[in-house]
């Protein structure tokens, strides 16, 4: 019997010990110190609860297999002892304390959100999420990018399926990267397993976390709280580049940035034709609009409003951009002014309502937006 | 899950009852069994339909990819999956065990307020059907999780929340007045000589989570109330853009739903300290001892709520307050354990099948409190927070936990309701089914989550898919294997060998100086207690 427990501990443990480096079977370690203490805090928690249950489920099914009425055992008659009663209540009490002690000095670490070297605050929102550079006052916005057709099935699942975006988030080895992570709508949760952060996304408070990265490399997350149909479709993806490439890839993101602009300008005096409106719509529609208000523009009833045969995209052009453009107050409906350009704004709103037989034969030219918006 | 218990005709003390034929008698009843057996029944079909709702989770989930619901449908398999297990499951099957069970127990003739009784579970299958009725609405039913937090449970609810919010307010009283009866009843009721201190463990947990339910139960009113007013009235208790915070309804909702957690577990620890000591024929190992761990973990658990919200921004201080609690919790809950195997350690032990469901619940259910003690841990917590490693903990309170005790309790109590023995060989094909299929059902989630996989999501990356696979098997087996009990059940109440007044050879109490099947009124003379 005891030959065959430490067995099984052993087994157990040794199973446990080759799965730990990335397996399917375990904790990450990650790739920062916080995280091996973590990994570490685990590991010894998990062996001290493999060891009481060891002793105690080998004590039982040791009475199982001995004290059977089967194999003539007759009933002993003791039934109450103070002194046992306070040996088992004083000892799990001690190793909880020498649980507590570790666990106490990784969570007062942890929690030390100060002396940071780079502050980037993560607003999220249904279902995406904004990264912006407090120091070089710029970001962006990091979506899903898996194609839909390989959620429904219809194409070959890629190796990242569900984990990939269109722009990931990109820090520094080496330094202290402070978060401050806010919602605008529901309750989200930022979550990075190789860098045991974790933090709720709260609307209208702002929550701190911190990570210092030391390997270079891609590391995958997701939205870990509840927050509406496509919670599922939420991924993180973190870059870390070492000093020097992080350095140039800051450069030609502000360059991109004044690219936009000029870019922006010119789309101004520009005219949109309608081919060229519903063919940049459509992808947009798809990418930005089509989880809610559906691919064919049915909407789900009672969730989210249809669009096709709507009034408001068959008749009332201005309500159509100002809804687009700044939202509907209380609803699942964002503020779009800020995450798509002028010209994409326009285009979709041309689509919404040329397709699925809406037919207005409107063209939303750059000018109708930019104009309302400096209203 | 004994709806069709005994007729009149079994009965020696029908001679002044005048009560109705058929359905009416079930509608009018204030009989404490009548009640009883109502409750478990209804407690049974909830965990049909919750279960077939599990069915479809794990059917989406069996592969990567969008297959059989789309996502939104699916947050409201898992919400109402969730909701019916703990309210219309589990509770109402500790109730109908309470109603049946106390009153023989106490040495008492029936419940102290019968028909309050009567009302308490009445009003029930109503809440219930308002709740299933919501899915059917334009935009669906609840979809933001059985915690259902704001503001995803507020603003951004479907029109349906209002049909939610009123389902939970019924099944609320319903509980509160369920508890004031057992209250009531084991204060005033019981037979002379019945002294607290000589009361069957089942009683004490009871009356202790019959308390915490008056405690709670209003709490989650509050909480449903200013969800209510939030998304229909205009007020800002959790929306910040009028002065409220979202993490006020966390903090409100986990007061409730923490003691509501020992809510669901109290009463079975009292089901397994009958059982173990039965089937070792050895007296309970340290019965006050019990009684003090049982009050100990009642009060402790109004001091560790936020341990559910460890991610949510709280101060270092709370943390480690917090932390410290919850790690305290595993102290008395150590101690029944032990108890239990100090009661079976040289008894003379024979493994029928409320034994063996009682022993898998000690090894299965403490597996699930090791999991409750790494959560506790917070550092490690942010990792395992919201993943599978949560679900696969909380099933294995509660599934191998209270499920297995409320199975135990069933096969343990059924020849005294019925008057026969169940099926012995069907019984323990139910255990061993039930007990393999569990087991790769839930084990490997804690392997998913470790792994990083979210909870409440209806697709998952491909490096999850095989274990995915293996839990829905297990999933569908258990499903499955839960017809089996059906059978027995019914089997045992049409007939089967007569059973006597004490089938089990070491069991004590005063239910088992009575008659089987027990006759329609309990103790109508009190029994003498030395």
């Amino acid at each position: 019997m005891h030959k065959l427990i430490s067995v099984a501990v052993l087994s157990a443990m040794s199973f446990l010990a080759t799965a730990s480096g990335g397996s399917p079977f375990n904790l990450t370690t990650g790739v920062t110190d916080i995280s091996h203490r973590v990994y570490d805090l685990h590991m010894t928690i998990l062996y001290i609860c493999i060891a009481i249950g060891v002793v105690v489920f080998g004590v039982m099914f040791y009475a199982i297999i001995k004290h059977r009425k089967s194999k003539g055992a007759t009933a002993a008659q003791f039934h109450e002892s103070t002194k046992v009663e306070i040996i088992w209540t004083i000892i799990p009490f001690v190793i909880l304390v020498t649980m507590a002690i570790p666990a106490t000095s990784t969570l007062i670490e942890m929690e030390d959100n100060s002396q940071s070297d780079i502050t980037i605050k993560i607003t999220a929102s249904q279902w995406k999420w904004h990264y912006q550079y407090f120091e070089h006052d710029f970001g962006f916005f990091s979506l899903l990018s898996t194609p839909s057709e390989q959620i429904s099935n219809q194409a070959q699942k890629s190796e990242n399926y569900l984990l990939e975006v269109d722009k990931p988030l990109v820090i520094p080895t080496g330094k202290k990267v402070r978060f401050l992570i806010t919602a605008d709508d529901v309750i989200h949760s930022w979550w990075v397993p190789a860098f045991a952060v974790k933090q709720d996304a709260n609307p209208g408070f702002i929550n701190e976390a911190w990570t210092r990265v030391n390997e270079p490399g891609i590391y995958r997350g997701q939205c870990a709280e509840l927050c509406g149909k496509n919670h599922g479709f939420m991924p993180i993806v973190v870059k870390v580049l070492p000093q020097n490439e992080y350095d140039a890839w800051l450069k030609e993101q502000l360059a991109q940035v004044e690219v936009a602009k000029q870019a922006e300008t010119k789309a101004l005096a520009s005219t949109l034709t309608y081919e060229e409106s519903m063919t940049l719509g459509k992808q947009v529609y798809l990418a930005r609009c089509a989880m809610c208000h559906q691919p064919n523009g049915q909407g789900i009833p009672g969730a989210f409003p249809p669009i096709k045969n709507s009034p408001m995209a068959l008749n009332d052009k201005q309500a159509h951009i100002d809804i687009v453009l700044h939202g509907k107050a209380g609803t699942a409906m964002q503020a779009f002014s800020n995450q798509l350009t002028a010209k994409e704004i326009a285009t979709v709103i041309t689509y919404e309502r040329n397709a699925w037989g809406n037919d207005t034969k409107d063209v939303i030219q750059v000018s109708e937006i930019i104009n309302r918006e400096v209203k | 899950m004994n709806t069709a218990t005994t007729t009149p005709e079994q009965h020696g003390a029908e001679h002044h009852d005048h009560k109705p034929k058929g359905l009416m008698r079930w509608v009018l009843t204030t009989n404490h069994k009548d009640i009883g057996s109502l409750y478990l029944g209804f407690s049974f079909l909830m965990f049909l339909i919750g279960g077939a709702m599990a069915m479809v989770i794990r059917a989406e989930l069996y592969q990567p990819g969008l297959q059989i619901v789309e996502p939104n449908f699916f947050n409201q398999m898992t919400t109402v999956h969730g909701l019916i297990m703990v309210f219309g499951a589990v509770m109402p099957a500790f109730t109908g065990l309470a109603n049946w069970l106390i009153p023989m127990m106490i040495g008492a003739p029936d419940m102290a307020l019968p028909r309050m009784n009567n009302w308490s579970f009445w009003i029930l299958p109503m809440a219930f059907s308002i709740l299933l009725a919501s899915l059917f609405m334009e935009g669906g039913g609840p979809n933001f999780g059985w915690t259902f937090y704001a503001p995803l449970s507020t603003t951004y609810s479907p029109d349906s929340t209002a049909l939610f919010v009123f389902a939970v307010h019924i099944m609320g009283i319903s509980s509160i007045l369920g508890a004031i009866n057992v209250v009531v009843t084991i204060v005033n009721m019981r037979a002379p000589g019945m002294t607290y201190m000589k009361m069957p463990l089942f009683v004490w947990t009871w009356l202790i989570t019959a308390f915490l339910l008056i405690a709670v139960m209003p709490v989650l009113a509050a909480t449903v109330t200013m969800v209510l007013t939030d998304k229909y009235f205009g007020t800002s208790f959790f929306a910040a853009a009028g002065g409220g915070d979202p993490v006020l309804f966390q903090h409100i909702f986990w007061f409730f739903g923490h003691p509501e957690v020992y809510i669901m577990i109290l009463p079975s620890f009292g089901i397994i300290s009958a059982i173990i000591p039965t089937f070792s024929r050895k007296k309970l190992f340290g019965y006050s001892s019990m009684v003090y761990a049982t009050a100990s973990i009642a009060l402790l658990s109004f001091l560790v709520w936020a341990h559910h919200m460890f991610t949510t921004g709280m101060p270092v201080a709370a943390e480690l307050f917090f932390m410290y609690c919850t790690m305290l919790i595993s102290v008395p809950t150590g101690v029944k354990v032990f108890n239990w195997v100090a009661t079976m350690w040289r008894g003379s032990l024979t493994f029928e099948v409320p034994m063996l469901f009682a022993i898998a619940f000690i090894v299965l259910f403490t597996i699930g409190g090791f999991s409750g003690l790494m959560l506790a841990i917070t550092p490690v917590d942010f990792q395992y927070h919201d993943t599978y490693f949560v679900v696969a903990h909380f099933h294995y309170v509660l599934v191998t936990g209270a499920i297995f005790s409320i199975m135990a309790a069933a096969y343990y109590w059924l020849p005294k309701w019925t008057g026969h023995m169940y099926h012995e060989g069907l019984g323990k094909l139910h255990f061993w089914a039930s007990l393999i299929s569990v087991n790769i059902l839930f084990f490997p989630m804690h392997f998913l989550g470790l792994a990083g996989m979210p909870r409440r999501v209806p697709d998952y990356a491909l490096q999850f898919a095989d274990f995915n696979q293996l839990v829905s098997i297990g999933g569908f087996a258990f499903g499955l294997s839960q017809l089996i009990f059906l059978v027995v059940v019914i089997k045992c109440a049409r007939g089967g060998k007569p059973a006597p007044a004490k089938p089990w050879e070491g069991a004590e109490g005063l239910e088992w100086e009575m008659p089987s099947p027990a006759p329609y009124h309990s103790h109508t003379t009190p029994p003498i207690v030395k």
